[in-house]
């Protein structure tokens, strides 16, 4: 963790985001619009740490990433059962396929005004926005990861004696882990788009997404792109302390996927 | 420990896009108790199907085969298998725990599946690395390593899959001498199956010589060699030139 946070990879990173910064300055700052439009950076960051220390902006963070981590975990329990099951049995692949393929172009926030017809605005709205998002990545991708598990080792287990249910426990599930892990990957990005949605069209109470809706009344353009900010920050944290680490200790280190950063 | 195993007239027909196709005809052979059998010939000429036959993979169209007098059916888990793919191991497993898998399976308790690994692994001279990663291992020794995971269990007999194919020269050599070792030590009865006639020379009692379409043994030959062979002696040199003989005839 600490060699990939002074890696050489790492500055770059931390350079394009600092020109990024300074383009956005002199943008600002070139008075073609209003600072109240756009305002520099300073003023952002000012912003950030005012919301930071009297807490509005965490307490907000804290429901945004809370919202989908329910719906992580609602898309894993609806999601990991399908994606297994298709991939195990023909039958139920038969069934689910045309019916996943259908709704996995839909956008989530699509549903929104349906959801909010069937369930109301409030939280049940928002997670089922974040869980419909995030299932069916977790639904392929299982689905593909059982389907990919090396034949060899199916035989070799039962070469060696495995049943059914010990060949699904002891080679299926491990075999198919990193692809199931990616998918719970992509979940979470899913889903983290799609609770800012949510929050802004169903969810009155706190949260990032409605923060940057709610500043809009108010035309505190600083609010909102802090708000974006931490959207950005949460997002990337999480990705970085706990899939990252999670694969480090897992598929990376049985050398089912290469270490990220590891193929330059 | 060690079985015997009788192959009665099997044969083996794929039913593919293009029509049925007859992969072994009528193959009749016997492998004595402890007897290092090597199933020789050409690719596509149908020994990995006798193979799998053997394993219980594929149940035969025609014929039948015993061990022990005991017609096989197709989940008996009886035999040890080793291919000639590294990927065969468990990625996710230690060398120890692909090693223990086999006993797992058969509720042996920790401790003993502990012990019986580590006799295991130094049998194949790779203790040092139980608790290795597969990945982080070299083709050769992953291949000790199914060789290990297959015998831990002690089946009757070991299945073996061009294992060394896939290495290069110098280590399939020592590969060769190591497995030799191994099987005088275990006493298990070995179908090997191999496309290199110096390879077959220097581990069989019996050699199988195969042909293609359909896959029917042309030969079989006794080799009563002495052991440790030597592949520069003279006597080896005029086995090989008469196995090879049969191959190409």
């Amino acid at each position: 963790m600490t060699s990939a946070f002074l890696s050489r990879s790492f500055w770059r990173g931390i350079a394009g985001l600092l020109l990024l910064a300074l383009l956005w300055e002199l943008f600002a700052r070139s008075g073609l619009f209003t600072q109240a439009l756009t305002p520099p950076i300073t003023r952002i960051a000012n912003t950030v740490w005012r919301t930071v220390l009297d807490g509005s902006i965490l307490e907000n963070a804290a429901y945004t990433l809370t919202r989908v981590l329910a719906g992580l975990l609602l898309a894993c329990l609806v999601g990991l059962p399908i994606g297994i099951l298709m991939g195990r049995f023909r039958a139920v692949e038969r069934f689910f396929l045309p019916l996943v393929s259908v709704l996995m172009p839909i956008p989530s926030l699509a549903w929104v005004p349906l959801f909010i017809l069937w369930f109301g605005i409030g939280e049940v709205t928002t997670l089922l926005v974040v869980g419909y998002a995030a299932t069916f990545p977790v639904i392929y991708n299982s689905w593909t990861g059982v389907r990919a598990v090396n034949p060899l080792w199916v035989r070799s287990a039962l070469a060696m004696g495995a049943g059914q249910r010990q060949l699904f426990r002891s080679v299926v599930l491990p075999g198919a882990s990193p692809y199931v892990f990616t998918g719970i990957r992509l979940a979470f990005g899913r889903g983290w788009i799609a609770v800012i949605g949510g929050e802004m069209l169903a969810n009155p109470a706190a949260g990032l997404g409605r923060a940057i809706f709610d500043a809009r009344e108010y035309l505190d353009s600083e609010v909102m792109l802090a708000s974006i900010f931490a959207i950005g920050v949460v997002g990337i944290a999480f990705e970085r302390l706990v899939f990252q680490s999670i694969e480090s200790r897992t598929v990376a280190r049985w050398g089912m996927v290469a270490a990220a950063g590891a193929r330059r | 420990m060690a079985q015997s195993i009788e192959a009665r007239n099997i044969s083996f027909q794929y039913d593919t896009a293009a029509g049925p196709v007859l992969a072994v005809k009528e193959a009749s052979f016997s492998v004595a108790p402890a007897e290092f059998l090597c199933v020789l010939g050409p690719s596509g000429c149908g020994k990995t199907t006798i193979l799998n036959m053997l394993a219980g993979f594929l149940t035969p169209t025609g014929g039948e085969i015993l061990m022990d007098g005991n017609p096989v059916t197709a989940r008996e888990h009886n035999r040890g298998v080793v291919f000639q793919d590294f990927a065969q191991l468990f990625p996710w497993r230690t060398a120890r725990q692909n090693v223990e898998f086999g006993l797992e399976m058969r509720g042996v308790s920790r401790e003993a599946r502990r012990e019986t690994a580590r006799q295991f692994l130094k049998l194949v001279k790779l203790e040092k690395f139980a608790d290795a990663y597969p990945h982080q291992l070299s083709g050769g020794m992953q291949q000790r390593i199914a060789i290990a995971r297959a015998l831990a269990y002690n089946p009757g007999v070991l299945l073996m899959d061009e294992p060394f194919a896939a290495l290069d020269a110098m280590t399939r050599d020592e590969m060769q001498k190591q497995l030799t070792e191994v099987w005088q030590e275990t006493r298990k009865t070995i179908v090997y199956i191999t496309h290199n006639v110096a390879e077959a020379v220097y581990l069989a009692d019996q050699i199988l010589v195969m042909a293609p379409h359909p896959g029917t043994i042309r030969a079989r030959i006794p080799l009563a060699l002495p052991r440790p062979r030597d592949p520069l002696s003279a006597n080896f040199v005029e086995m090989q030139r008469q196995v090879l003989a049969n191959l190409t005839h």
